[in-house]
């Protein structure tokens, strides 16, 4: 019984915050739009009850808004950069995470709780707010551009701002802790006496670190990897507030299509294309860790 | 960016109502906000005052309906469109007993989109036109720089002179691609598709040459001599003139209607369907058409007004001025639009993503 519960709780949560969501999204995305309030049609008219309301509302479901966006290349190009600029920022934050997760697992344990403070302090201030601050820094007459003027590194101010370069910097700044914690956590658990086990049998330290401590914060490298890489490719607030008018990503596009051409079909497509690119590689991740799994079991 | 943080606003907005409030919905730059204070101290109805600068942000907000807001202000085929989705209420003509205030030769127009005016006032109308820099622009160009006309900014070889200096677009299609079609000669109210795609050419030929497209930001950029060149309304431009005027800085702001032809539109203050204080929207309403209160906002914005009885309390530089206050000879240089259908409209922001965008 108390299993059953137990079993029962994330598919409530799963149903609720997920599939109810995707759902009514999903059924906008095989609407038309409409000049109405909401913005699309078919209506459920369930006025001859509610299972034939549903049936004539299925009824008139169709792919076209589908076949719109394969004949547009806008919407693949902008697909493509995204997870262009995923993948790169994934793996520039993994290049800064982890000396400083490795950093702070070397760290004296009576210090490691204020490391840890240091790296969560930042979600104390809005995430809006931190990256406005970057326009402060990174504009024509910011801050950095002073620093370098002044010290006579450029002659002219970098364009940094509105541009592909700070859409980066603010993503591995804001999405640097997801990578910092899971890989800390898993280095944290490591046996110290592995390395010294691998350097008695021959390693140098450098060899060690590549065979004994990455394998061992595998895990915690592909989750904070994942951590970063899905909310990066749908980001929004970062590429409009950062980048330029050539920042294509796919989070931009659907803010236009929902509120510049308000067409809330398109919109919804453009989503559920979206979460079906994630879905496909968090499913096959999956079932690769699972075949590992049987292998070494 | 801004229109994020609006929205975050706006969405925070609607989930709390209380009881005297009333909450408005207005363009940013558009009102002497000493009426804001005067109309609460008026009335004792605490006054919500949240802006925007996109015609489409209002219209999804209006269209996903529950927006929170008591009074919006869309233009003239934006509003159209929107009754036509059932998205306002008929105003209470008996609670609004300043109505008589109201202009005939506006009323006139206004009809075209909101027939008998039967949901919404008019609050002001303008053109959408060209600021121009004018000492940078003719020091680029040369004393005859053509800064009355389209070709200042649909000419890709003046463009490409004026680039370095800096040129703002409104980011409103239903504003640039009329004028476009002005320029090349079509009727800017066309709404056959291969005579609206003709445009497509025209501006991906001077897109690389715009700075940025918003439609808001221009005001200060201008004032601060950071661009020389925005399509804009006529009412912001001049705004910028006037800053640059307070801050002394030398820049000299000037403001055309082009001679191609201007769009004329009217900004109408209207109430939600679903508002949650429609009364204190009818005492709004009430309040702005009174006439020395909406000759203050004139006064303070450069925008004409659709209130005849506010003019004696109009200062000359604002009544005076034909770029206003437009004279027998501009009128008819002006025209208006109506707006296009679900199909057409997919076409034209497709349009406008390219152009924006580039692919």
């Amino acid at each position: 019984m108390r299993r059953a519960f137990l079993i029962l709780v994330p598919y409530i949560w799963l149903l609720v915050l997920f599939l109810a969501p995707f759902l009514i999204v999903l059924r906008i995305s095989l609407s038309d739009p409409a000049l109405a309030i909401p913005p699309y049609v078919p209506q459920l008219d369930a006025a001859e009850g509610v299972w034939p309301g549903i049936v004539n509302l299925v009824s008139q479901f169709d792919l076209e808004n589908y076949a719109f966006l394969t004949g547009d290349d806008l919407y693949w190009k902008a697909y493509l950069s995204s997870l262009q600029i995923a993948v790169v920022s994934t793996f520039l934050t993994l290049l800064v995470g982890f000396p400083i997760a490795y950093g702070m697992a070397r760290a004296p344990v009576e210090w490691r709780a204020t490391l840890m403070m240091l790296v969560i302090l930042p979600f104390w201030t809005s995430f809006l707010i931190r990256v406005y601050a970057w326009i402060g820094i990174l504009g024509t007459e910011g801050y950095l551009n002073q620093l370098l003027l002044s010290v006579g590194v450029i002659d002219a101010p970098l364009a940094i701002l509105n541009t592909n370069i700070a859409v980066y910097i603010g993503i591995v700044y804001t999405y640097l802790p997801f990578m910092v914690l899971p890989i800390y956590a898993a280095l944290e658990k490591m046996d110290d006496s592995l390395l010294e086990a691998a350097e008695d049998l021959g390693c140098t330290r450098t060899s060690a670190f590549w065979l004994v401590t990455v394998p061992l914060s595998k895990t915690g490298i592909i989750a904070g990897c994942f951590l970063v890489f899905i909310p990066a490719l749908g980001e929004f607030v970062i590429p409009s507030l950062l980048g330029g008018s050539d920042t294509l990503m796919i989070g931009k596009v659907l803010w236009e299509e929902f509120f510049s051409n308000r067409d809330w079909p398109v919109a919804s497509t453009v989503a559920v294309i979206l979460l079906l690119i994630l879905i496909i590689p968090i499913i096959l991740f999956q079932r690769n860790e699972q075949k590992q799994r049987e292998m070494d079991g | 960016m801004k229109r994020f943080a609006l929205l975050l606003a706006g969405t925070a907005m609607a989930t709390a109502a209380a009881a005297e409030e009333v909450r408005v919905y207005n363009w940013s730059d558009y009102i002497d906000e000493d009426l804001l204070t005067k109309f609460e101290e008026e009335t004792g109805i605490d006054l919500i005052y949240d802006v925007f600068d996109s015609n489409e942000v209002l219209e999804t907000k209006m269209l996903a309906g529950s927006s929170g807001y008591d009074v919006v202000v869309p233009s003239g085929t934006f509003l159209q469109r929107q009754i036509t989705a059932g998205a306002f209420q008929e105003l209470d003509m008996s609670k609004l007993p300043n109505a008589g205030n109201l202009w005939g030769v506006i009323q006139d127009r206004t009809a075209q989109y909101d027939p008998g005016n039967a949901y919404s006032i008019n609050y002001m109308w303008g053109t959408t036109g060209i600021g121009v820099n004018v000492d940078k622009v003719t020091e680029i160009l040369g004393e005859d720089a053509p800064i009355g006309s389209l070709d200042l900014v649909l000419n890709p070889a003046n463009m490409e002179k004026l680039a370095a200096c800096g040129v703002h677009f409104l980011d409103a299609p239903s504003e640039i691609i009329p004028a476009t079609l002005a320029y090349i000669g079509e009727d800017p109210d066309s709404q056959d598709p291969d005579v609206i795609a003709k445009t497509e050419e025209t501006l991906m030929a001077v897109r690389p040459y715009i700075q940025k497209f918003h439609s808001s930001e221009y005001i200060n950029a201008l004032a601060n001599g950071d661009i020389c060149v925005a399509v804009g309304w006529s009412g912001d431009i001049l705004q910028a003139r006037d800053r640059a005027w307070e801050a002394d800085n030398g820049v000299e702001i000037a403001y055309n209607a082009p001679s191609e032809g201007a769009l004329m539109w009217f900004d109408q203050m209207a109430i939600p369907a679903d508002a949650p204080n429609p009364e204190a929207a009818h005492t709004f309403l009430n309040f702005i058409m009174d006439a020395q209160n909406m000759a203050a906002a004139s006064n303070y914005v450069y925008y004409a007004n659709g209130n005849e009885a506010s003019k004696e309390f109009l200062v000359e530089d604002v009544i005076g001025d034909t770029a206003i206050y437009p004279d027998e000879a501009t009128l008819e240089n002006l025209y208006t639009t109506t707006p296009y259908d679900a199909r057409v409209q997919r076409g034209v922001t497709r349009l406008w993503t390219k152009v924006k965008s580039g692919t």
